[in-house]
């Protein structure tokens, strides 16, 4: 009377825990369970409130089952255009009317249209007609033709079906691409802090790398925190990598053998450390004792093993000991921007621990370490980043690339779940067919490991149908013309006009003009452009 | 996660400036939507469970997530993605 596994699995996406999955299932089908009603559920030993529940739960999961719901119907267009606008947000009486009437103005406008033509107004496109029309006390009738006028352009500008959009993407960015700078740059205002700007930095962000050759990070402080200095100094220095060296001189006194730090106090104080701290710190240091020494703030190390090289290995360790600080994080500049009031900017980044620092404001401190963001923030917030960085890349050096081009990019980065690189391990790496991947990279290996395992090729892309010689499955090539023959045989030949009338050639000087030849003229049958039926 | 002196309150991501909106669809809502888009749920671009976001949106694999994300170009625009396990 073994549960059967996928039963068991059923059961468990019908919001089960395992083990109760496993009781129901044992030696019985998911119908059977559900044929169960409470009274037999409570002989297989399950309480009077275990079973309800499972009644509950067998119920609720079995409703979306229920005639009416198994064909949903086609949502109206207001529906799906509620999708973008029906979202948390706070509108004013007044906008919400327009808006309404704008949303039944549109939908009014689709009425009729092909499936393909509907057009969804861009949330951005409404809220700015909005704005215009109450900033201009429009009435109604323009606000209707502004509205006409701008479906009517959204409907223009709309990428067609199977447009190859990558390829003009790769091209819109590449060709800027070119003109980049191959230099490093000093990031805009934080004269201190060099940041990898320009092709490296777009190669970077394209490749997935891991860490950025120069992580940043913009840190943003909470209200109470931000218009103070003297705050924004103890956040900073909780965050910066604070060394021994840093704030105390580290002496060797050869004579008895021994260390002895004296703490500097006043970058003590800014640093907000006492003798103690660096006390507790000290006793990290192996085979070596730190004492502090009496009547001075001074403290000594003394070796177990007195030796003169092993002072000097002692001496090393103490000053490369980090006594504040978040790894990562190597050097931070304070700045009072308008707005924001004092942000910290560091070099070096550490985002998961930065944003729990006191003070630290979460919701806005960001990082240039596009993985880093991946790993704290999720996939959309990489997304988001990937997007942000490449155009201020692009932009910063004046090259303007439209947004969207950059918005496919990251989708196409982002769209498994994970950052992928767009390149050898990742995107083009990754690709189904043999042949586009061979045509990408080490050739030979893709074919020779493809024909070791028998591998397909299902000639679905690009690349590969090129090789191949097909007209590819992009753009005019992804439509396929069929003639419905039934309707063609309905079609009536259209009377052609009759054909012109030839004049004579008028006889030449020859004696014997050769004979003409009879201009044969077949009445043209129309091959008329029988019903024409277009299958993508 | 550990708790430390200096740790505030366990920040939630969806806070953050960069996350837009994470909503799990319920199963009347999904199928809606398979049916408006006639695709499947694994056509959708992906979500792993363990992504910081979905865990936060209280998500499990075989969800659709409905992401509003703020666009540059569309002002607001509205995307999906298929929580997926791995």
């Amino acid at each position: 009377m073994a549960a059967n596994p996928s039963t068991v699995k059923a059961l468990e996406g019908r919001g089960f825990d395992k083990e109760t999955a496993e009781r129901l299932a044992e030696g019985r089908t998911l119908k059977d369970i559900q044929g169960l009603d409470k009274k037999g559920l409570m002989e297989l030993g399950f309480t009077g409130n275990e079973a309800q529940d499972v009644i509950e739960k067998l119920a609720k999961a079995k409703r979306p089952k229920a005639p009416s719901a198994r064909k949903p119907k086609e949502p109206a267009v207001h529906e799906v255009l509620e999708a973008y606008v029906d979202v948390p947000e706070e509108w004013t009486a007044e906008e919400e009317k327009l808006r309404d009437r704008i949303i039944k103005k549109v939908e009014k406008l689709n009425e009729g249209v092909h499936e393909h033509e509907i057009v969804v107004m861009p949330h951005r496109v409404m809220r700015e007609i909005i704005k215009m029309a109450l900033e201009r006390d429009a009435d109604a009738k323009l606000i209707d033709r502004v509205v006409e006028k701008s479906v009517d352009v959204l409907r223009r500008i709309r990428i067609d079906p199977t447009e190859a959009v990558g390829i003009v993407g790769a091209q819109s960015i590449g060709e800027p691409g070119t003109q980049m700078t191959m230099r490093t740059f000093h990031y805009a205002g934080v004269a201190e802090i060099n940041v990898t700007l320009g092709l490296p930095r777009l190669i970077e962000i394209v490749d997935a790398r891991r860490q950025p050759s120069t992580p940043m990070m913009n840190i943003y402080l909470q209200e109470g925190w931000n218009a103070d200095a003297a705050k924004a100094q103890v956040v900073a220095n909780e965050i910066e990598t604070t060394y021994l060296k840093d704030v105390a001189a580290i002496d060797t006194d050869m004579v008895e053998l021994k260390l002895v730090i004296r703490p500097d106090k006043a970058k003590m104080k800014v640093k907000s450390l006492t003798r103690d701290d660096l006390l507790d710190i000290l006793k990290k240091l192996r085979k070596a004792k730190a004492e502090p020494v009496p009547e001075s703030d001074e403290i000594e190390v003394i070796l177990d093993e007195p030796g003169f090289k092993r002072l000097q290995q002692v001496q090393h360790q103490a000053s490369n000991i980090k006594v504040k600080g978040l790894d990562g994080i190597k050097r931070v500049v304070i700045r009072k921007e308008t707005g924001h009031g004092y942000v910290i900017y560091s070099e070096g980044s550490n985002l998961a621990d930065v944003l729990k620092v006191r003070g630290v404001d979460p919701r806005r401190t960001t990082t240039n370490d596009i993985q880093a963001i991946y790993e704290v923030l999720g996939i959309e917030a990489a997304r988001n980043k990937i997007m942000e960085e490449a155009y201020a890349t692009l932009s910063e050096q004046g090259l303007l690339v439209d947004r969207r081009h950059l918005m496919l990019v990251a989708d196409v980065m982002t769209a498994d779940g994970s950052v992928k690189a767009i390149g050898r391990q990742g995107i083009s790496g990754q690709k189904s067919s043999i042949l586009a991947r061979a045509a990408f990279e080490i050739t030979v290996d893709h074919l020779l490991r493809a024909g070791m395992r028998g591998e397909n090729d299902h000639l679905q892309g690009v690349a590969e149908n090129i090789i191949v010689g097909q007209p590819v499955n992009i753009g005019t090539g992804a439509v396929r013309l069929a003639v419905d023959q039934k309707k063609f045989a309905e079609v009536k030949p259209i009377p052609l006009p009759p054909p012109p009338v030839r004049k004579e050639p008028t006889p030449v000087l020859e004696e014997e003009p050769l004979p003409l030849e009879e201009p044969e003229e077949e009445p043209e049958t129309e091959t008329a452009e029988g019903e024409v039926t277009s299958e993508t | 996660m550990s708790e430390e002196p200096e740790t505030v309150q366990v920040f939630n991501v969806l806070n953050h400036e960069l996350v837009p909106v994470h909503e799990v669809l319920d199963e009347d809502e999904a199928k809606a939507l398979m049916a408006r888009y006639g695709v499947k749920e694994d056509q959708l671009p992906k979500i792993q469970v363990a992504d910081p976001a979905a865990r936060a949106a209280g998500a499990r694999p075989g969800d659709i997530i409905r992401v509003v994300r703020m666009s540059p170009t569309a002002g607001k625009a509205v995307a999906y993605r298929f929580v997926v396990e791995y």
